[in-house]
């Protein structure tokens, strides 16, 4: 409806630029400038594990961009376009997950792929997608792997990857904790390996001991047991959710009490309080074990209630109808959901799939969003957030220790944030300028 | 899983029994060859019956490729693979009686096999890597094989089970060769010259990489399954069937059991290797995650559902895997349900359909209607004779 009142309202003037492209500006109409665009409609793709070990909280993601897109098709969509998201399930296998994107781009012909979960999920299709030359935006996960503008034109990180996260979080311990007995808790993936390199860069003679667990193995006794022989005082984890709780448990059955550092991955205190009632068989019930636990934060969630964001995706989320309450999976797809509308509109009104690529590009390191530091996007670098902050979780909520902090990869510095962290626009939806 | 009537744990079939072909595996037994008596127009030479199916199904899978769109064809690519593995798997379990939950991890030999062997400048041709794929996991097999060759049932279930569960963790332990969790992206072979000219000149359609990868894809599971069909009807198919249905008349009769189900383990482990190579091409990546002990199950299922020694049946249960979750998925969100629950219902649906066949066709689906129609025919050559 909201469509075909633009349509009809801007029918006036241009028209005729078939040219493909690009955006023709406020005065033309609106096309099928490209495949996955029609005159009304903007179809966009992803792939999330739905069912399977992986699905709890990362299932909720796809809930949070569906609620944010839902609520920009009810204020009249993207450049009078509805926005059309198809996600499907890849159970955390790459063989479906080739499968699923396949049917997206081929079958369901989308006009970009977002958001798509996972490691060694994603990388199955960053190859195809190239190829293709599908937009393959805002990768949920902080490999390095998508940053690779050479190799992979049309793919881009969101999230600040696992290396600038561990250079953060070594140089806020070498200050903070100097006589700390450092022991690192990794991920035997790139996500612990990452992670390590960055935080090695400070606390190289601090760290006593480096243990690494086997995804799927849940037995982190002999890794545990090994960091309290070292002597270690202050764990780092790198790791997903499930191992935060099981090493809380394994420490406690141990009598292990160190100073605990998690990673953003690992610390959703909602998530990790839940998988600590299962595991304990109702034991501990709450989050209560991860009181005084330190993590990093980029984006506002569920744990800070009175940031404007937070109160925004409070009100998308009650507005969408859906069932549950919001989580911060919820608020991680409504912030990238919120990305992704500012690179359509910055796409211009008529975009082809390169034009997206190049907004992105070219606009994406100025976008204001919810996340606390801009983008690293530019034509030579396809990174995503450049900076984080560290906090203290208590109970559910947390406490900021540090301002936000920016840096990139390698030995660049780390400084701090000069711009203030953004508010959410009066409509809750951005405004950006077409790139051309 | 002893849901799964495998001969080799289910009391019609067990050692102690000579109450010979069981239900279970009705559809290995009967061949197209013995129609005779019946009217046929295929030849009744096998290896001459067999290349003429061979260029029906050759021609009838180019019809069917071309008449077809690109996102249905990359479905046809992971159908042949899941086929491959599975026509594999059917001649272990359904003719020689051995059960192996170890399919998926010898895919995944094939899978990194063909994934190193791409990854250079100047990759071999593409049949010599894939022959590398097959020679190497044979291998593999053959090593499984002679230790699998002394179990039975429960206990050759574990040991196969062991191999699902361990192998993709050689991928994590040796990272820096085998690529670790984000596992090797594989790199997508040139299209040859003559092949787009031939798509062209053939249907007009363009021959995108997509395309290639099918067509690579449904060679090498018609070829897999030319050579698999004359093996099972051979000499060789005839002993694996006595080993299965009766040790002890098979080996008064001179016949090494250890040695047959050693081979058998390998021709299988063979057809798990190029399904993997060919998986590797068509998923594009090889990570251990794609090797979990879920890929061997849905073999299992594959070819139970489709009918134990069955190559057709092999080849319906791997389709179904492969489209059977995107109908009930489709269903599901035509009925109004989100993506997640869509998701979630398939597996349930998946699972209902699974006891349904062992309730009602404990032969599968081939296995039933051979069965039903070797009936009939006796009930008429009775009513023959008798009238």
């Amino acid at each position: 409806m909201a469509a075909a009142t633009v349509a009809t309202t801007l029918a006036a003037c241009g028209g005729g630029d078939s040219g493909g492209g690009g955006g023709g500006g406020d005065s033309a109409e609106n096309e099928a400038s490209d495949i996955g665009i029609t005159e009304d409609s903007i179809k966009l793709g992803a792939h999330y594990p739905l069912t399977g070990v992986a699905a709890p909280g990362y299932s909720e993601i796809p809930t949070g961009v569906q609620a944010y897109f839902d609520f920009v098709n009810a204020n009249g969509g993207v450049n009078g376009r509805q926005i059309e998201f198809v996600y499907r399930d890849d159970a955390y296998n790459p063989t479906n997950t080739s499968q699923v994107v396949n049917q997206l781009v081929l079958e369901d012909e989308v006009f970009a792929i977002m958001s798509g979960l996972g490691t060694p999920t994603h990388n199955a299709v960053t190859d195809f997608l190239n190829s293709e030359g599908v937009p393959d935006l805002f990768v949920s996960s902080g490999s390095r792997l998508w940053d690779d503008p050479e190799e992979k034109p049309y793919t881009f990180g969101w999230q600040p990857d696992y290396e600038i996260e561990g250079k953060i979080i070594g140089q806020y311990v070498a200050e903070n904790f100097p006589d700390a007995k450092v022991g690192l808790f990794l991920q035997g993936d790139d996500f612990g390996e990452d992670g390590s390199a960055g935080a090695r860069q400070f606390l190289e003679d601090q760290i006593v001991a480096e243990e690494t667990y086997v995804p799927g193995n849940t037995d982190v006794r002999p890794q545990i047991s090994a960091l309290q022989a070292a002597g270690a005082d202050f764990i780092l984890g790198f790791n997903v959710p499930s191992y935060t709780a099981l090493s809380q448990l394994t420490a406690l059955q141990l009598g292990y009490d160190p100073q605990w550092f998690y990673s953003n991955v690992g610390s959703d205190p909602v998530l990790v309080g839940s998988l600590l009632a299962r595991f304990s068989e109702g034991a501990i019930s709450d989050a209560s074990l991860l009181d005084g636990v330190l993590t990093t934060e980029y984006i506002p969630g569920v744990d800070n209630p009175d940031n404007e964001w937070t109160q925004l995706w409070q009100r998308v989320w009650e507005e969408s109808g859906q069932e549950g309450e919001l989580s911060n999976y919820r608020a991680y797809g409504m912030s990238q959901a919120y990305t992704m509308v500012q690179a359509l509109q910055s796409a211009g009104q008529n975009p082809t799939r390169d034009d997206l690529v190049a907004a992105v590009e070219q606009a994406g390191s100025e976008w204001q969003g919810p996340g606390f530091a801009p983008f690293r996007y530019s034509e030579d670098k396809h990174a995503g957030y450049s900076g984080m902050l560290v906090s203290r979780l208590l109970g559910e909520g947390s406490e900021e220790l540090t301002p936000v902090l920016v840096t990139d990869n390698g030995d660049a510095e780390i400084t701090e944030a000069e711009n203030e962290p953004a508010s959410p626009p009066e409509s809750g939806i951005p405004d950006e300028e077409p790139i051309n | 899983m002893s849901d799964l009537q495998t001969p080799a744990s289910s009391p019609a079939a067990g050692a102690a029994t000579s109450e010979a072909p069981s239900t279970a595996t009705a559809a290995s037994n009967a061949s197209s060859a013995q129609a005779a008596g019946g009217r046929t127009f295929l030849p009744r030479n096998t290896l001459l019956r067999h290349l003429l199916v061979l260029v029906l199904c050759a021609v009838g899978a180019v019809i069917l490729l071309e008449s077809t769109d690109l996102g249905f064809n990359a479905q046809i690519g992971y159908v042949a693979f899941y086929a491959i593995a599975a026509g594999g798997l059917t001649l272990l379990t359904g003719l020689n009686g051995q059960i192996s939950l170890g399919h998926g991890a010898l895919m995944a030999v094939g899978a990194y096999t063909t994934a190193l062997l791409l990854d250079v400048e100047e990759p071999l041709p593409l049949i010599v890597i894939f022959l590398a794929a097959v020679a190497l996991t044979s291998v593999v097999g053959a090593i499984v094989g002679v230790a699998a060759a002394r179990l039975h049932g429960p206990y050759l279930a574990g040991a196969t089970l062991a191999l699902a569960v361990g192998l993709p963790g050689l991928a994590l332990y040796f990272r820096s060769f085998l690529g670790g969790e984000q596992g090797l992206t594989v790199s997508s072979p040139d299209r040859p010259d003559w092949f787009v000219e031939g798509i062209r000149t053939l249907s007009g359609n363009s021959a995108s990489g997509v395309k290639w990868i099918a067509y690579i894809a449904v060679a090498c599971l018609l070829i897999t399954y030319f050579l698999l069909a004359n093996l099972m009807r051979s000499r060789v198919g005839r002993t694996w069937r006595a080993v299965r249905d009766q040790e002890v008349a098979a080996e008064l009769a001179g016949i090494n059991l250890g040695t047959w189900r050693v081979l058998a383990f390998l021709v299988s482990a063979a057809a798990a290797g190029l399904a993997g190579a060919v998986l590797a091409l068509v998923v594009r990546l090889t990570a251990p995650t794609a090797f979990t002990i879920v890929l061997s199950l849905s073999l299992l299922t594959a070819i139970v559902i489709g009918g134990l020694g069955s190559l057709l049946g092999a080849l319906i249960g791997s389709a179904l895997l492969v489209f059977l979750p995107r109908v009930l998925r489709d269903a599901g969100e035509s009925l109004d349900m989100d993506a997640a629950q869509a998701a979630e219902i398939s597996y349930v649906v998946y699972g209902v359909i699974l006891v349904l066949v062992m309730l009602f066709a404990p032969a599968g689906l081939v296995g039933s209607i051979r069965l039903a129609w070797m009936k009939q025919r006796a009930r008429r050559a009775g009513a023959r004779t008798g009238g």
